[in-house]
C-alpha cells in the first residue's frame, strides 16, 4: 500500500494522497455552495493527515485561493458575482482585518487572547445559527399567513428584512450595484465588510462564514449573489495569503495541487447545485453547517477546561467536523445530480414536444 | 460627479489596501505562523521534486513567485476541464433561473 502515500518535498512528511483528494472534493463542494473558503474544515483536516500546523495553514490558503478562483469563474458565468460590490467591500475587509489583527496583539499583551477569541467564536456561531433559523421561521410564518388569506407569498419575500432599513440611510456617495440590484450608501457595504473583516482578523479565519450571511441580511444581496460575491473576495484574499505564506516557506504546493484536483470537481458540483436549490434551501443547510462548526468549537473549549476528558472530546470534535462535512457534501451532491438529471431529461423531451 | 466619487472611493481603497495588506494574510490563513527555519531534505527526492525542493532551499522569494503563478493557472485549467466535462454531460452552465432571493 506504499503507492497510497506520497513524500512531500518541503515538509518531508509522507501523506495519504487519496485523503487530500477527498478533503479537496468536500471543501470544494461546500465552499462552492456556501461561498466560503472552508479554513475551519481544511486546516484541522490537513493536520490530521500528518502536516505540521504551520504547513497545514499555508497549504490550506494556497488551495483555497485556487478553489475559490474556480468557483468564482463558474459563479461569474451564472451572473452570481457583483464585482463592484466585491471590490467596495474589499476596502472595509482589509482595514477590518488589520484592526482585528492589531487587537489580537493587544489582547496577547494583556494575556487573555485565547479565552476572548474562543468565546467570541462561540457567541458568533450561536448568533449566526439563531439568525438563520429565525429568518427561516419568520418566512414560513409569512407563508402561512399568506396561505390563510388565499394569497401567494412573493418569491422575493424574506423572513428577516434589516437590509431595507439600512438602504434607507442615504449617506453620500450613494451607489447602485447593478448585478445585486441594490442602491445604497457606499458606507453600508464598507462598514459591514469592516465589521466582518474585524471579526475575521480577531478569530483568524477567512471570513466567508461571517461575510456570506452579512451580505444577505445586512447588505440585502440575494442568497446566490452573496455566495458568488463572497467567493470573489475569498479568492483575492487567498491569493495574497498564498504569496505571504509561500514567502515564509510554509506552503506545500504538491499537496495544494493534489487537493485542487478534488476541489475542481467539488467546486463545480457545489456551484452547479446552487442552480437547483432555492435561496432558502441554501440558508437552511448553511445554518446546519454553522451548528456543526459550533459543536466542534465547543468540544475544543471543554477539552481545554477539562484535559482529563480529552480522550473523548478530541476525537468527538474531529468526528463532528468530518461527519458534518461528509453529510452536507452528500446532500449537495444528491441535489446537484437530481437537478442535472431533471434538466437533461427536460432537454431531451423538448424536441419531442416541438 | 458620480464618476469622481467612484474614482475617489477606488483610490482610497487602493491606498488602504497597500497600507493594510499584512493583515490579509492573517485573515486568509487562519492564524500566525511559527518562527521556525525550514530546510527541505532533498536526499530522498529526485526529478522535478528534487528541483522544487532545491529551489525552495535557495530562494523563498522565487518559490513564492512560482507558487503564486502556478496556483491560479492550475485552478483555471482544472476549472475549464471540469466545465468541458459538465457541458459534455448536457448541463447548461450559462443560465440559471433565480428561484428566489
Amino acid at each position: 500500500m506504499d503507492w497510497l502515500y506520497i513524500l512531500m518535498p518541503i515538509s518531508g512528511v509522507y501523506i495519504f494522497w487519496p485523503g487530500l483528494v477527498i478533503l479537496g472534493l468536500g471543501v470544494g463542494i461546500i465552499g462552492g455552495f456556501f461561498g466560503m473558503g472552508g479554513a475551519w474544515m481544511v486546516t484541522p483536516g490537513l493536520n490530521i493527515l500528518g502536516f505540521p500546523m504551520a504547513f497545514a495553514i499555508g497549504t490550506d490558503v494556497a488551495q483555497m485561493a485556487g478553489k475559490s478562483l474556480i468557483s468564482t469563474m463558474r459563479h461569474g458565468k451564472f451572473g452570481n458575482v457583483d464585482y463592484g460590490l466585491g471590490l467596495t467591500m474589499l476596502v472595509g475587509t482589509i482595514v477590518g482585518v488589520e484592526v482585528g489583527a492589531q487587537m489580537v496583539m493587544w489582547l496577547e499583551r494583556l494575556g487573555s487572547v485565547d479565552k476572548v477569541v474562543r468565546w467570541l467564536y462561540v457567541v458568533l456561531l450561536v448568533l449566526l445559527a439563531w439568525l438563520v433559523f429565525h429568518d427561516i421561521a419568520a418566512r414560513r410564518k409569512k407563508e402561512r399567513e399568506a396561505r390563510a388569506q388565499n394569497k401567494e407569498l412573493d418569491h422575493a419575500a424574506t423572513g428577516v428584512d434589516w437590509a431595507t432599513r439600512l438602504h434607507a440611510i442615504k449617506i453620500p456617495p450613494v451607489l447602485h450595484f447593478k448585478q445585486a440590484n441594490i442602491t445604497c450608501s457606499a458606507w453600508l457595504p464598507i462598514f459591514v465588510s469592516f465589521f466582518t473583516g474585524w471579526l475575521a482578523g480577531i478569530l483568524g479565519i477567512g471570513g466567508g462564514l461571517i461575510r456570506m450571511p452579512a451580505l444577505v441580511y445586512l447588505v440585502g444581496c440575494p442568497t446566490h449573489l452573496a455566495v458568488g460575491t463572497d467567493l470573489f473576495e475569498v479568492a483575492i484574499s487567498g491569493l495574497y495569503g498564498t504569496a505571504s505564506y509561500a514567502y515564509k516557506g510554509r506552503v506545500e504546493l504538491l499537496a495544494a495541487l493534489i487537493m485542487l484536483c478534488g476541489a475542481a470537481i467539488g467546486a463545480q458540483i457545489g456551484v452547479v447545485a446552487t442552480k437547483y436549490v432555492k435561496g432558502y434551501g441554501i440558508r437552511f443547510v448553511f445554518g446546519l453547517a454553522v451548528i456543526g462548526c459550533l459543536v466542534s468549537v465547543l468540544c475544543k473549549l471543554i477539552e481545554a477546561e477539562f484535559p482529563a476528558w480529552s480522550w473523548l472530546l478530541s476525537p468527538a470534535a474531529t468526528i463532528d467536523v468530518l461527519g458534518f462535512v461528509t453529510a452536507i457534501s452528500l446532500y449537495i451532491t444528491v441535489k446537484m445530480v437530481q437537478g442535472a438529471k431533471a434538466e437533461i431529461a427536460a432537454k431531451k423531451n423538448q424536441p419531442a414536444a416541438n | 460627479m458620480k464618476k469622481m466619487q467612484r474614482l475617489w472611493t477606488w483610490l482610497a481603497g487602493c491606498a488602504l489596501m497597500v497600507a493594510a495588506l499584512p493583515g490579509m494574510a492573517l485573515a486568509a490563513g487562519g492564524g500566525k505562523v511559527a518562527n521556525v527555519v525550514v530546510v527541505a531534505d532533498t536526499r530522498k527526492l529526485d526529478g522535478i521534486l528534487y528541483w522544487w525542493a532545491e529551489m525552495y532551499n535557495e530562494s523563498h522569494l522565487f518559490f513564492a513567485i512560482l507558487t503564486m503563478a502556478i496556483i491560479p493557472v492550475v485552478g483555471c485549467i482544472l476549472g475549464w476541464l471540469a466545465d468541458v466535462v459538465m457541458t459534455h454531460m448536457g448541463i447548461d452552465l450559462r443560465h440559471r433561473e433565480l428561484s428566489e432571493k
